[in-house]
């Protein structure tokens, strides 16, 4: 991977607030990256660094290798897609995408208007220029946007939660679209999310961002599958945490016993004392009538049952555990949903388990 | 908030900041100064001293006229809110969206239009000869034409009321828009009735915009000059009227400065008085 | 309906003192009163011989016109700040600069009056006028711009400098062109307040009165209140035309910006 963007070092104040605590990243050339936090987490900040709208406190931002620092944000090689769009109301559809072409003395009248039309194009909306901004809809304004950004043709393509506004369905729809665009166009995407499923449905890599800093930076399955720290893997996708014990010969899990865990699975340095295990739902399993398994086996009682169609979640107590479990199943044909209060056995496998401190 | 934000916003706001410390806050100071200093014939005599206050306080003319410009501006403010509440409630409620602004723009027309003659023209339509007189007696119902409506208290309130009716209808209509509307169907779907709907969800909810209405009439009614001048005759006039006396005709400057400074300071504290009840209701909802 | 009723019989007790103004000013008689004698247009004859008062109406015409562009200016100034920026203790310098709107105007005036002629012992002039004119305009002025820039994204400008424009063009492309409705309506009501204002200019104008100060004089003789009358209607015929000019640009501020009107000026 070629580094396109580079942060070293990057802090950000706001008078005694710290917005950005000593990031360090680097974006490769071409690549789908998304920064994924709760709300007041930084990423936006850290977006707008890039873009030039914050000035770094400490720290260097450099952009194909030039040192961002003295650059405005109208001469930098990023283009940006904002959260409201920010679509020029008084202006039609393409006036608003032949914007940044104002300047651009060597292109006469109709190589911009080819310009505007080929990138209305590229997202969808040919025919579309001759309208007024402001009558468009939600999914329409967001595809000016990015017409409007990409006309320009920039190294970093910059997203802030460009979907947030959109309903859902609209929403999925334009994930897949936005992938295709990238693709297509084969410049760096930076994507500023705080929806998990948006970013591990579109990025090659997500940084996930808490209280300013980078919790953990790697691809969707990493990150599903071995999250770093506990903080990491209570944000994405849901989590059973039980208590548990950290000995010298294994670890002792509550409700679960004595397992043996594997280096990867302890990504933190741990020490020997109280520590916290997580499981995923879908990595238990109810084991039916008639159905074997090779696995270990619990005995529980079902606490809850909340069905989703493909899907039943069900919270299992088990012996030795005060907290239910939580365990996903997939309604596959000829399996029974259970009701709240029947006995079950809970199907587990150590080798999905993820200590934490 | 960027640092750089702020500095930005700072200096946009900069101009006319300047302009209001320059040219309200300075006089302000300067006008407090002054009215520790005294007239000496012609010259003005600069040591500082409570004379002008203590004549205040002496002549018993004084506290009169300042007891009657708040008992006139109380009287403006209950008579203009109370008018016009329902005007408010009205076109917030009952108009059309699209035909909002016009009837706003309706109510606010005879604000913008030449005050002075605003209040001739009551004048004329109290009057002995005007037009109220004249149409009752041509409909036979008097005799004499009435005098107690013209050059006294209650002209000079029907007057204001009528010339500050937008600054009372307007800050009760921003109040009464920004109500949910789902809140009313729910206090009628939890069994009340539209008028006690009203009672205990939209006009607790429109205080603050009634509190605001009361304000914006109450503080410059008390200021106002031509209103008494033109319409109170002997009996109505107001604090105004002998500060203007004081300034421009007597040319005891710093009387009539020191009775600005006391008609300035009842007023705030009044209005603090109101802001007060209306942070304890406020707190005493939320 | 009878709130309707209401508000209709409201709407003719604020109209009943204007509609007057025309039919007094064609009645033949120098009395102001009931029952009416006949039409004419003398009086209105009269306005055009009257040099002090075109005298009048040229120093009202020229303190209104610097009243509305430098009201508006820093109208202009505040309304951005407040809507666009955050900075400290902007809750507070906003209310300053907004006060002079309850303010009584007469204290306005005796504090200028004060500083200028006891203290710094100038004259008084149109500009001492003017002074105190956008003082009180400038309150209106940010009322009616802050609807208009409150309803522009702040990312608007960003937008632009993120396509390549320095940040004063992206003020003059982005933000003018739709806040420039508010800024016309901004200037014609600052004009209309200043032409009006009486209290103030009373206080603060020289030996040359303005249009106000001038009518102030004439309503002491019963003999030319025809002619005031006249002249009034002229300039409410003047004011409302103006302030329709403004409310329909204001409008189509708003629609231009695509939101739904939500109210009047203020």
């Amino acid at each position: 991977m070629t580094p396109l963007i580079t942060l070293k070092g990057v802090n950000k104040y706001y008078g005694d607030y710290h917005a950005l605590r000593d990031i360090d990243l680097e974006i490769g050339a071409g690549e789908f990256f998304s920064l994924l936090g709760p709300s007041g987490c930084g990423k936006t900040t850290l977006l707008r660094t890039i873009a030039g709208f914050e000035a770094v406190s400490d720290g260097v931002v450099t952009i194909g290798g030039r040192d961002m620092a003295d650059v405005p944000a109208n001469l930098r090689p990023t283009n940006m897609v904002f959260q409201s769009y920010a679509i020029f109301p008084h202006l039609s559809v393409a006036e608003n995408v032949a914007f940044g072409l104002r300047k651009r003395a060597d292109l006469n009248r109709d190589a911009k208007a080819s310009m505007v039309a080929e990138a209305l194009a590229m997202v969808g909306l040919e025919g579309y220029g001759k309208r007024a901004a402001h009558a468009l809809s939600g999914g329409q304004r967001q595809r000016v946007a990015l017409a409007r950004a990409l006309i320009l043709k920039p190294k970093v393509l910059l997203l802030d939660e460009p979907l947030s506004a959109l309903d859902k369905k609209m929403r999925e729809q334009m994930q897949v679209e936005l992938i295709k665009l990238q693709r297509h166009v084969g410049i760096t995407f930076v994507l500023v999310t705080h929806d998990q499923e948006e970013a591990l449905v579109m990025s090659d890599r997500i940084a996930v961002m808490f209280e300013g800093r980078i919790g953990q930076l790697a691809d969707a399955e990493t990150l599903y599958r071995r999250p770093q720290n506990r903080q990491v893997a209570s944000f994405i996708g849901k989590m059973n945490f039980q208590s548990a014990q950290v000995h010298d010969g294994g670890v002792e899990v509550e409700g679960f016993g004595m397992v043996q865990l594997a280096l990867d699975q302890m990504p933190e340095p741990v020490q020997p004392g109280p520590a916290v295990v997580g499981m995923r739902p879908e990595t238990l399993g109810l084991l039916f009538d008639g159905e074997v398994t090779d696995k270990r086996i619990l005995d529980g009682i079902v606490d809850e049952v909340v069905y989703y169609g493909d899907m039943t979640y069900y919270d299992v107590r088990i012996s030795g555990s005060d907290k239910p479990l939580n365990i996903a199943m997939k309604n596959i044909m000829g399996r029974p949903v259970l009701e709240v209060g029947a006995p079950t056995r809970v199907v587990w496998d150590p080798r999905a388990m993820v200590c934490f401190r | 908030m960027t640092s750089s934000e702020s500095g930005r916003g700072l200096l946009m706001v900069s101009p006319p900041l300047v302009y209001a410390l320059l040219l309200l806050a300075v006089p302000l100071g300067a006008i407090v100064l002054f009215s520790f200093w005294t007239q000496d014939f012609m010259t003005v005599d600069t040591t500082l001293t409570l004379n002008n206050y203590r004549e205040l306080a002496e002549k018993p003319i004084y506290g009169a006229l300042l007891g009657r410009s708040v008992y006139v501006s109380a009287c403006v403010t209950v008579v203009t809110v109370i008018a016009a509440y329902p005007v408010a409630y009205f076109v917030s409620f009952h108009v059309r969206p699209a035909r909002k602004s016009l009837w706003l723009f309706l109510i606010t027309i005879p604000f913008w239009t030449s005050y002075l003659i605003r209040v001739f023209l009551w004048k004329v339509i109290l009057g002995y000869n005007g037009v109220v007189n004249s149409g009752l007696i041509n409909a036979g119902l008097i005799e004499e034409p009435l005098t107690f409506i013209l050059y006294n208290v209650n002209a000079v309130i029907i007057a204001l009321a009528h010339a500050f009716a937008p600054f009372a209808i307007l800050p009760i209509f921003v109040a009464l828009e920004k109500i949910d509307r789902s809140l009313l169907e729910a206090s009628q779907d939890l069994g009340e009735s539209k008028l006690m709907t009203f009672l205990r969800v939209t006009l607790p909810l429109s205080v603050p915009g009634v509190v605001a209405a009361v304000l914006i009439v109450f503080i410059p009614t008390i200021g106002d000059y031509v209103t008494p001048e033109l319409m109170g005759g002997a009996g109505g006039k107001l604090v105004a009227n002998m500060i203007q006396t004081q300034f421009l005709a007597l040319n005891n400057a710093p009387l009539g400065a020191a009775l600005a400074v006391v008609a300035m300071l009842s007023v705030t504290a009044i209005s603090l008085v109101l802001i007060l009840l209306n942070r304890r209701w406020l707190r005493g909802r939320t | 309906m009878s709130l309707r009723i209401y508000a209709i019989a409201y709407l003719v007790f604020l109209y009943a003192p204007i509609a007057l103004l025309p039919i007094f000013a064609f009645n033949d008689a120098t009395i102001i009163a009931f029952p009416l004698s006949g039409a004419t247009t003398k009086w209105f004859g009269e306005l055009w011989t009257t040099t002090a008062l075109h005298a009048a109406l040229k120093n009202s015409l020229f303190i209104a016109c610097m009243t509305a562009v430098l009201s508006t200016l820093l109208g202009i100034c505040a309304a951005r700040a407040g809507a666009m920026y955050r900075f400290p203790a902007k809750a507070g310098i906003m209310g300053f600069i907004m006060l002079p709107l309850v303010l009584p105007e007469i204290i306005v005036a005796v504090s200028l009056l004060v500083v200028v002629v006891q203290i710094l012992d100038l004259g008084l002039s149109n500009w001492t006028i003017i002074t105190a004119h956008v003082l009180i305009c400038t309150p209106f002025s940010i009322a009616i711009l802050n609807g208009a820039f409150q309803n522009l994204d702040p990312s608007m400008e960003e937008a632009a400098m993120d396509l390549g424009e320095s940040r004063f063009s992206a003020f003059r492309l982005v933000t003018l062109p739709p806040v420039m409705p508010g800024i016309v309506a901004s200037l014609l009501i600052t004009f209309t307040i200043s032409l009006d204002e009486f209290i103030i200019a009373f206080f603060l104008s020289g030996s040359e009165p303005t249009l106000p100060v001038y009518i102030w004089g004439l309503l002491r003789f019963p003999k030319s209140l025809p002619v005031v009358m006249a002249l009034g209607t002229l300039l409410v015929a003047l004011s409302i035309l103006l302030l329709t000019i403004a409310e329909i640009l204001r409008r189509r501020g708003m629609s231009r910006a695509g939101v739904n009107d939500k109210g009047g000026f203020l």
